[in-house]
């Protein structure tokens, strides 16, 4: 199977690998998926205490294209506030490394990771109430 | 060392340059290029030797009479032809077929379609070492059943069945037994004379010869009938009709007989190849060999790597020719139907590869795979969330996971 540049680039030089203390009060883990479909998504970001994203690190058993759409995902939330992340939409990360059709679901499992993540962090901040809110 | 590596001979195999070479001399205006049905001149007459010659090579191999010899396309049409030729001919006796979940699609497929006609099919489950027993055979056995339909050896796992036993309990009771032996022949010996097979799928390009050609075994002595499923000139004494492709039906001869002389020194050679390839990657912690390890081809090793995803790990190794266990090329994402079948775990499913060895594979090959395997596996480890939980001590099975 044919995989686009970007794909490979991801694949070959991951970004952002390794993982974060999943218990400090700053981390936010989302983990998706499951082994017996073929892929697994670890995601975790760290927020500063203005609440913007200052580093993201995944772990992911997948194919190429899961693995390149969370090294991906976590190069895009770097910076951005939790709003903006968990408004990151597997369309855009689709889109960003030419997924064909049948890799639009490793795309879907990134979105899902970094939405799980976010809620994850808000849970942890006691910030229910504003995700619920928006 | 030619790249990538070519590990996939359970797939296709090159063709051996001998029998390229006979096969080119069944071509042109100087060669060989006659109709074997052509029975008014000397071409005809020299294409039907060279037929009839490679008919004999190919039933040498399996110890058959060489009228036993059907010509197809390809194991795919003699499974078909067997399968629905005895179904549609003995349907009187009954509709019963007895077959495995792990048989090719070819067998699977056909199956499906005597169901839709009003067959009725049991799928045996192989046990855990990927083998189907005698024993199970006996108790799937009913009044009814017409024909079993089993694999001499498996193509994603390369085990063999015990089909001399299973043959003497098909005959006991006056059942057809069909075997699919595209993966087997020069690879572990076939006689005929001594199986009680009725039926049986062979294959070229397993075995060195070109895609496109097969044949299928039809037992003279008791005599099995079929009912034909191409219809037309009436070749192949109207089983199969069709005009006969000389160049490959000679090519197909000559593998056979390649085969037969060199088999046995072949298997040596080739299942050193594999156990220098184990022995290189058996130490890496949670590498598992699905099916018997035993009761097994030479070429054939499917090994899978724990934590680890088959299609990103095919993607780590470009400088290989191998086949994932994984289907998640397809859009359903479902993991080997054969693995499953075996009890193998779908994460497990999921790790697999299939590495086969064959006739020019050498020593330097299976080194420079091994490295390659080694290095791709730890990468992905050090990537995989589900290593991390593995070597922090928790079974992912009591994890609930999210299926999507």
């Amino acid at each position: 199977m044919a995989y686009s540049d970007k794909v490979i680039d991801h694949y070959e030089h991951p970004r952002n690998v390794g993982r974060l203390d999943d218990k400090a009060d700053n981390v936010g883990t989302g983990m998706v998926g499951a082994p017996a479909c073929g892929d697994v998504m670890r995601l975790q970001i760290q927020v500063d205490d203005n609440g913007i994203i200052e580093d993201a690190k995944f772990k992911t058993y997948g194919c190429g294209s899961a693995i390149a759409s969370s090294s991906l995902l976590t190069e895009w939330v770097k910076g951005k506030s939790l709003d903006e992340a968990a408004q990151i939409k597997n369309t855009e990360i689709a889109e960003e490394l030419a997924l064909p059709p049948v890799k639009i679901h490793c795309s879907v499992l990134a979105e899902d990771a970094i939405k799980a993540a976010v809620k994850n962090i808000r849970e942890k901040r006691g910030e229910e109430a504003e995700q619920a809110a928006g | 060392m030619k790249l990538p590596i070519y590990l996939d001979y359970s797939a296709t195999c090159p063709v051996d340059p001998r029998v390229a070479s006979k096969m080119a001399e069944q071509l042109t205006m100087e060669g060989n290029f006659g109709n074997p049905a052509s029975r008014s001149h000397l071409y005809g007459w020299k294409a039907e030797e060279a037929v009839e010659e490679a008919r004999r090579q190919v039933a040498e191999l399996v110890n058959a009479d060489p009228r036993e010899i059907v010509w197809t396309s390809g194991a795919t049409e003699s499974d078909n032809l067997a399968i629905k030729g005895a179904a549609h001919f003995y349907q009187g006796r009954g509709k019963h077929i007895i077959t495995s979940k792990i048989e090719h699609k070819a067998v699977l497929d056909t199956c499906r379609q005597l169901e839709r006609e009003g067959f009725e099919v049991t799928y045996l489950n192989p046990k855990e070492d990927g083998i189907v027993y005698p024993e199970q055979v006996a108790e799937a056995m009913r009044e009814d059943t017409i024909l079993v339909s089993l694999m001499h050896v498996n193509n994603e796992i390369g085990v063999i069945n015990d089909i001399a036993a299973i043959g003497e309990l098909c005959r006991e009771r006056k059942v057809i037994f069909h075997v699919d032996a595209a993966q087997s022949p020069g690879k572990i010996e076939i006689d005929l004379a001594e199986m009680k097979v009725d039926l049986m799928s062979f294959s070229a390009h397993k075995i060195y010869g070109p895609k496109g050609i097969g044949a299928l075994y039809v037992r003279r002595k008791p005599r099995v009938r079929l009912e034909a499923q191409m219809h037309g000139g009436g070749h192949e004494r109207g089983m199969r009709s069709g005009t006969l492709p000389t160049h490959q039906i000679v090519g197909m001869g000559e593998a056979f007989r390649i085969a037969k002389e060199e088999m046995a020194d072949e298997a040596k050679r080739i299942l050193a190849l594999r156990d220098r390839f184990w022995s290189q990657i058996s130490d890496m912690e949670e590498v598992h060999i699905n099916g018997s390890a035993e009761q097994r081809v030479p070429g054939n090793l499917n090994v899978s790597f724990a934590f680890v995803e088959g299609e990103s790990l095919i993607m780590s190794l470009k400088d290989l020719a191998i086949s994932s266990g994984s289907a998640c090329t397809s859009a359903s994402l479902e993991p080997s139907y054969v693995l499953r079948a075996l009890g193998v775990n779908d994460e497990l499913a999921h790790s697999s590869l299939r590495f086969s060895f064959g006739r020019f594979t050498t020593e330097q090959d299976v080194d420079t795979a091994a490295k390659e395997v080694r290095k791709a596996v730890e990468k992905l480890r050090e990537l995989s969330p589900l290593w991390d939980m593995y070597k922090d001590g928790v079974d992912l099975s009591t994890i609930e996971w999210a299926a999507h």
